[in-house]
């Protein structure tokens, strides 16, 4: 890979301007077009999802019932994570920076299947469309867990059209994982070994094979609630002669794993940052590679740690609680190296590894709060408390959308042919990283206090750390819009992208930005393992405008 | 700082080590996010881009070094599984005292129904004595809730169709939060109560107070003496009273293992015969296959736990009274 400022084409035809009928972007087989619409199409629903957020920190900021009460408040929290999990986070990295790079990572010059590729984001779209639907049709107040019987008898929302919309998206899901799959063992170009992969890549990987296992199971379980909604057919409820605690077994299944789905492709994200702005291989690649693939397998096995007070037998959670303590270590284990990655390294701090190391630090305290819970003594006190919700936005919030912040910053002029203003990125990154300590913190204590979740009033004495958070959540809130703002800005007003603005190695920085429709002239070759910097030479060499 | 609170009032037994384990937690939680960040911070420093410092032969990879963050965080982790499943045991474990006070907790949208074993109910409040175990046997009406005690540090899901338990000793007199922790629709958050806990003298005074009916002024009954009228009522005693031959007898049964007629073995305990009273086929006695039981359609909960009551109050009854027991035998 040789350095890249070569093959720069100013004013050239890109994958962006060689047509811009809205005919040939809805029916392009592009993979970097696929995954703008992908882009657009999750923005929406983190809007709408992020806005619910900000109504829910609204309402708890007085310990009685004012602005939204009972139904309008349950169902704001369950749309909340309908959302952001099913329609943003699920999404996000996979289906927008995963498929713009992968096959550019890969030299390929598109996915295997483009056709399974549209049709992926349609599918998608039939699902979100559902889900807008429900949220018309007078909303859901199951919670985004649609525990069962609630869900299935007793809840008066718009559950079937909810459940069917999570259920079409998941078919996306499992159609962008098959693709991933065989085109990471199809179409890397020559010389591009599996130990030559970018991490992103191997996340990737890791991550199409919970979709493709896991995806199916949910779909199953979901078609069962709305069966027995739709039909009475028991299954869940005992009084139809159902077990309402199959459904948990079932729903977690698929859905333990789906924090996988979610956080995965961050760390993959995070392993090409930090490697770039430090100048340096990533510290004991192998281990942070198996890393990702120990945590998709292990994680399939530790479902019942979310049902240690459900009745659930006491030795079944002796087995998922020590192997949760398990599936800690490979997390931990990539933190430790990406710390060692900066040892002896070139350190630019640019506003994605800003990000980055933001990341490292929010998901640190995510993972390690997630022991607390697999603790089982502890977990009885803390199960549905908010010391839940904080962990999980620590690493659904700090871990997922700061790292997708971080890759949205990096690709930003990959993908745009523009640079994002340098100076607000680094007080988006600051601004975020505040916000959203100041909002998820003291919901660790409140858990601790006995702070039940899914309560939209509370006893007083709670009241200013739930204004506190509140406040968390209006700057939090502030640093995304800047973000949004900025970016959209930069589309037509950022200063134009080279080619490889960061000096960075990986073969997507060896086309130019953006990149025309068919990738590469000619077919790459591939000839150095992958992150082949050097921070000596590159103090010497200094060549490069953004870093 | 009045107004922040940080840590919820310790008053029952296993309040204490949960916390242990919590503020364990909590410092390897610090140790592990300021080791991360130091480390972070320095190197970002030391390693800015244009510092004059050796960067020459940056590793690759340290095997023995990797190993060493790989192995010793698992076994700090393998520690606190083996010291949290351990207190997990003991907290769900029945607490061997012969003078637990057993409550019964119905769980519905959107209360909590209690009745004391000497027939005393309550809504949404629970008085208990201090220093006494008490076991909660719960269950829910229609969907999932969860009887939640912070300052007990203890929780349990209460479930529709399956009775769950809860064991408890509070430690300290004075009233606490109860919630419904699991989400269970419209009025969840207000599905909320409180738990008394009283001396001893306290208690029983409230007992006494308590032991009135509503309109009448006869004094209640106790669960077991309210499941006996049901037992006969219902006509279960057609065939369950003392030296009938019709369905097997009940006294000293409670607890026993019961051989069925597919050759499995149960023990007979609530859920045992709450099934059995509700699905009399489910679980058919080994030497019943020929007998028909009828079920009682429109059976509450509430009196299922009585006549549940009254079959465990058999226990004590005079052995005299009763037939020779064939499952006893054979346990």
């Amino acid at each position: 890979m040789s350095a890249a400022t070569t093959s720069q084409h100013k004013g050239s035809v890109n994958y962006l301007n060689c047509d811009y009928s809205l005919k040939s972007w809805l029916t392009t087989l592009d993979h970097k077009r696929i995954g703008l619409l992908y882009l657009i199409a999750i923005l929406i629903f983190f809007l709408i999802g992020g806005s619910m957020a900000l109504m829910i920190r609204y309402e708890l900021l007085t310990p009685e019932g004012d602005f939204l009460m009972s139904d309008t408040y349950n169902k704001t929290f369950t749309m909340h994570g309908v959302a952001l999990i099913f329609f943003f986070l699920i999404p996000s990295i996979p289906a927008v920076l995963g498929n713009f790079l992968l096959p550019l990572m890969l030299g390929a010059k598109d996915v295997a299947f483009p056709r399974l590729n549209l049709l992926s984001w349609y599918v998608f779209m039939a699902g979100a469309t559902l889900g807008t639907i429900a949220l018309v049709a007078g909303g859901v107040d199951t919670g985004w867990t649609f525990y069962t019987p609630l869900s299935s008898t007793f809840a008066h929302g718009a559950v079937v059209l909810a459940v069917s919309a999570a259920f079409v998206a998941g078919f996306s899901s499992i159609m962008t994982g098959v693709n991933f799959i065989v085109t990471i063992h199809m179409m890397r170009a020559p010389g591009l070994t599996w130990s030559r992969l970018p991490l992103f890549v191997w996340a990737h990987y890791a991550t199409s094979l919970i979709q493709v296992l896991g995806t199916p199971v949910i779909a199953i379980t979901l078609f069962l609630v709305g069966v027995e909604r739709a039909i009475g057919i028991g299954i869940f409820d005992p009084k139809l002669g159902g077990d309402p605690v199959l459904f948990q077994h079932l729903f977690w299944f698929y859905s333990h794993p789906a924090v996988y789905i979610m956080i995965l492709p961050g760390m993959g994200v995070i392993s090409e940052v930090i490697a770039c702005f430090a100048r340096r291989r990533i510290f004991g690649y192998d281990f942070v590679a198996y890393s990702s693939l120990a945590i998709a397998v292990l994680g399939f096995f530790v479902w019942g740690h979310h049902m240690f007070v459900s009745g659930q037998s006491m030795y079944a959670g002796m087995v998922f609680s020590v192997i949760t303590f398990l599936v800690a270590i490979p997390s931990a284990v990539k933190i430790f190296n990406w710390t060692a990655t900066l040892y002896k390294g070139s350190i630019h701090l640019t506003a994605p590894m800003l990000f980055a190391l933001s990341f490292m630090g929010l998901f640190t305290i995510g993972g390690l709060t997630g022991l607390f819970l697999a603790s089982m003594a502890v977990d009885i006190h803390l199960h549905d408390t908010y010391f839940v919700v904080a962990h999980f936005h620590y690493v659904m919030v700090g871990g997922q959308i700061i790292a997708f912040l971080a890759g949205l910053h990096f690709w930003w002029p990959k993908m745009t042919g523009r640079m994002y203003p340098e100076g607000l990125g680094k007080l988006s990154a600051l601004v975020t990283f505040i916000g959203f300590n100041l909002t998820f913190m003291p919901q660790f204590i409140l858990g601790y206090m006995g702070m039940p979740r899914r309560y939209h009033s509370y006893p007083e004495e709670w009241q200013v750390l739930h204004v506190l958070s509140s406040a968390g959540a209006s700057v939090l809130a502030a640093g995304f819009l800047l973000t949004i703002g900025y970016l959209i800005w930069s589309l037509w007003y950022g200063e134009k992208a080279s080619a490889n603005p960061w000096g960075a190695k990986g073969l997507e920085w060896q086309v130019p930005s953006p990149p025309p429709t068919e990738n590469f002239e000619g077919k790459p070759i591939v000839k150095e393992e992958a992150y082949h910097y050097s921070p000596e030479l590159h103090e010497e060499e200094k060549e490069y405008e953004h870093v | 700082m009045n107004g922040i609170p940080f840590f919820p009032e310790q008053a029952s037994k296993a309040a204490h080590e949960v916390d242990l384990i919590y503020y364990l937690l909590t410092a390897l939680t610090i140790f592990f996010s300021l080791a991360v960040f130091a480390g972070v911070l320095y190197f970002v420093i030391k390693y800015r881009a244009g510092s004059k410092v050796d960067r020459h032969h940056p590793p690759s990879h340290n095997m023995k070094l990797e190993l060493a963050w790989s192995v010793i965080p698992l076994f700090m982790s393998l520690a606190v599984f083996g010291w949290s499943a351990k207190l997990f045991v003991e907290m769900q474990k029945p607490i061997p005292s012969r003078d637990a006070l057993e409550v019964i907790v119905i769980g519905k949208q959107w209360m909590w129904h209690l009745q004391h074993p000497t027939g005393q109910r309550e809504n949404n409040t629970l008085h208990i004595p201090v220093g006494r175990p008490v076991k909660l046997t719960m269950i829910s009406q229609d969907v999932l809730h969860s009887f939640y005690i912070p300052a007990f540090r203890i929780k349990m899901d209460v479930i529709p169709g399956r009775y769950t338990t809860m064991w408890f000793e509070a430690t300290k007199t004075g009233t606490y939060h109860l919630f419904c922790a699991e989400f269970c629709g419209t009025k969840h958050a207000e599905m909320i109560g409180s738990v008394v806990v009283l001396t001893p003298e306290e208690y029983e005074q409230w007992l006494k107070d308590n032991q009135w009916g509503m309109q009448s002024q006869q004094r209640i009954e106790t669960m077991a003496e309210q499941g006996a009228k049901l037992f006969t009522r219902l006509g279960c005693n057609g065939c369950h009273a003392p030296g009938s031959e019709g369905g097997p007898p009940l006294a000293g049964m409670y607890g026993t293992q019961r051989a069925l007629t597919d050759g499995r073995f149960v023990t007979a305990d609530d859920n045992y015969i709450r099934d059995s009273i509700l699905e009399p086929q489910k679980m058919v006695l080994s030497g019943y296959e020929d007998k028909f039981m009828p079920t009682s359609p429109g059976i509450e909960e509430q009196q299922i736990l009585q006549l549940i009551a009254y079959i465990r109050s058999l226990k004590e009854m005079p052995a005299a009274a009763a037939p020779i027991n064939r499952n006893e035998a054979e346990g």
